[in-house]
C-alpha cells in the first residue's frame, strides 16, 4: 500500500476556507441607468469614494497574484465606468478570467465586436421576464428591448456562448421553458438564480418570492436541465429531495467568506454579494496588506469558517440536505442565522418571515435614485 | 461533455487552458474555456499531472510516482486521469522534442 497523507474531506476544506477565493464578485460602481426593484446592491448613484482607475488596476494585480481564477464583475451597471475596458483588459492580461453582468444598454455593435475578439471573457445579460411586460415591471420600461438588442449584437458579432441570466420570481418561473428555447436559439447559456431579500430586494422580496408550489416546480426543472447554470444558489431547495436522495448539481454549501466574497465599488469586502451590511463587512482593499490581508486575517471571515450550528433546524431531518440555507436571506428577513432559510421549502420559516416584516435589518449602503412607480404585471 | 477517450498508453499533458492552484488538499484546477472547476484531491495527483508530459505515456508517469507493483494505486490514478481528461484538464500531448534539439 502506498502511504497516503491524511487529508480532511473536501467539504471540510471548503467550509474551513481557502487561501484565496475560487472566484469573487467585484462591483465596479454603484452607478446604474436602471433601478431594478430587486437590485442586490441598491444601486443608482455613483459613490464619490469609488476606487480610482489606479486603485482598481492594483486590485486586479492582487487577485492575479492570489491566482483567483475569475472575477464576476457587476455593479451597478459596470459598463458605465469610463475605465471599464481598461480594468477588464488588465484582468485578462494577468490571466484572471472575467465574467461581467450587464443590463446590455451599452453593448452596441462596436462593443459586441470588441468583446468577440477577447479571450477569457464571458458576458451575462440580465433578463427577468421572457416577455417585455414581465421583465419591465421589475427592471424598468424599455429594459427588455435593450437586453434583446444586446443579445442580437453579440450573436451577430459571433461572440459565442454568452449567458442569459434570470432571477427566478413568482412572475417568471412559469416561463423557464420559453427562456431555455430563447437561449438555445441564440446559442447562449441559460443561468437561473435565486431571488434574495438583499438591497432593494428587502422591499420587493415578499411580492416576488416563489410560492412553495413554484419551489417544487423549479427544483424539478433544474434537475431536468443539468446544462442550465444556477450559481449554486438553490441549495436550500435540496430539502425537497430528502426522500428521493436527489440533490441539485453544485457544491451545495454557503460559500460566504469561505470560497467567495464581494468587493464593493468603494473597496469594502463583504462575505458575499448578498450581504451588503456592516455586520458582514470584513475590511477594505485600501487597508494595509490589501485584499489578501482581509481574506486571510479578518476576524469576521474566521468566524464564518467555523462549522455552523444547526440551531432551530437541528430536529429537521432535511438539515443535512439543505444545510439551513442562505445566511443573507435569513439576515435580511430577520431570522436568526441558525434558524431556517426564509424560503425553507418545507415551510418551517413561513411564520417567522411574516412576523418579522418591518423589523428586519436594512442594507447599510443605499445608492438608490428616487424610485419611479411602475405597474405590476 | 468531452468526447476524448483516455488512453493510458499515450502521452498526456496539462491543457494550456487550465489554471492550477495549489491548496492544502491538492489543487484546484480551473478550465478557462469550459469554466469548469475541478478538484485534484491529493498532492500526489497534482505531482502526477504536473509531470505528465515528461513521460512517454500516462502509464509511465503513474509508475514513476507509485510503489512498484501497487496495482490498486495504479488503477486509482488511471481512473483519476481519465476523469481529468474528460474535464479537459489534461489532453493528448505531442511527443517531446528529441534531446539536444536546439533548432
Amino acid at each position: 500500500m502506498t502511504a497516503v497523507q491524511p487529508v480532511p474531506p473536501l467539504v471540510d476544506q471548503l467550509t474551513g476556507g481557502l487561501d484565496a477565493p475560487i472566484c469573487l464578485t467585484w462591483e465596479l460602481t454603484y452607478a446604474c441607468n436602471l433601478a431594478c426593484v430587486h437590485c442586490l446592491s441598491s444601486s443608482g448613484r455613483r459613490d464619490p469614494e469609488e476606487l480610482t482607475t489606479a486603485e482598481a488596476l492594483k486590485v486586479v494585480d492582487q487577485l492575479a497574484e492570489l491566482q483567483v481564477f475569475y472575477i464576476n464583475i457587476g455593479g451597478g451597471e459596470p459598463m458605465i465606468r469610463k475605465d471599464f475596458h481598461d480594468i477588464v483588459d488588465h484582468a485578462i492580461e494577468r490571466h484572471v478570467g472575467v465574467k461581467f453582468s450587464t443590463n446590455g444598454y451599452y453593448i452596441d455593435k462596436a462593443a459586441a465586436e470588441r468583446f468577440a475578439g477577447q479571450d477569457l471573457l464571458d458576458i451575462q445579460i440580465s433578463l427577468d421576464g421572457f416577455d417585455a411586460a414581465t421583465n419591465d415591471a421589475v427592471r424598468g420600461e424599455g429594459s427588455w428591448r435593450k437586453a434583446r438588442e444586446a443579445m442580437d449584437n453579440l450573436a451577430e458579432a459571433d461572440f459565442g456562448e454568452f449567458k442569459i441570466s434570470i432571477v427566478a420570481t413568482r412572475h417568471n418561473v412559469d416561463q423557464l421553458d420559453d427562456y431555455k428555447a430563447m437561449a438555445d436559439d441564440y446559442g447562449a447559456q441559460l443561468r437561473v438564480t435565486r431571488l434574495r431579500p438583499s438591497g432593494r430586494g428587502v422591499d420587493s422580496y415578499h411580492d416576488l418570492r416563489l410560492t412553495h408550489d413554484q419551489q417544487r416546480h423549479i427544483f424539478r426543472w433544474i434537475l431536468d436541465h443539468p446544462d442550465v447554470l444556477t450559481g449554486d444558489s438553490f441549495f436550500h431547495l435540496n430539502a425537497l429531495g430528502k426522500d428521493t436522495g436527489e440533490t441539485l448539481p453544485g457544491l451545495n454549501l454557503c460559500g460566504a467568506g469561505r470560497i467567495v466574497c464581494l468587493i464593493d465599488p468603494i473597496g469594502d469586502v463583504y462575505a458575499c454579494p448578498f450581504v451588503i451590511h456592516d455586520e458582514f463587512m470584513a475590511g477594505n482593499v485600501r487597508d494595509p496588506g490589501g485584499f489578501a490581508q482581509v481574506w486571510r486575517h479578518s476576524g469576521l471571515f474566521a468566524s464564518m469558517r467555523e462549522p455552523g450550528a444547526a440551531g432551530a433546524c437541528a430536529s429537521c431531518n432535511a438539515y443535512d440536505a439543505c444545510g439551513g440555507g442562505c445566511v443573507a436571506a435569513k439576515f435580511f428577513t430577520g431570522i436568526p442565522l441558525d434558524g431556517p432559510d426564509p424560503d425553507c421549502a418545507l415551510g418551517h420559516a413561513d411564520d417567522a418571515v411574516a412576523n418579522a416584516i418591518g423589523s428586519a435589518p436594512r442594507p447599510t449602503q443605499d445608492h438608490s435614485r428616487p424610485v419611479r412607480l411602475i405597474a405590476k404585471p | 461533455m468531452s468526447t476524448i477517450t483516455f488512453d493510458a498508453t499515450a502521452r498526456w499533458g496539462r491543457s494550456a487552458k487550465v489554471g492550477l492552484r495549489p491548496e492544502p488538499f491538492g489543487a484546484l484546477a480551473y478550465h478557462f474555456d469550459t469554466r469548469r472547476l475541478v478538484f485534484l484531491k491529493s498532492t500526489k495527483l497534482v505531482d502526477l499531472v504536473d509531470g505528465l508530459a515528461d513521460h512517454e505515456s500516462a502509464d509511465a508517469a503513474i509508475e514513476a510516482i507509485i510503489e512498484p507493483g501497487d496495482d490498486r494505486a495504479r488503477q486509482a490514478h488511471v481512473k483519476a486521469l481519465a476523469s481529468l481528461a474528460d474535464a479537459g484538464v489534461i489532453e493528448p500531448a505531442a511527443p517531446a522534442p528529441p534531446i539536444g534539439f536546439v533548432g
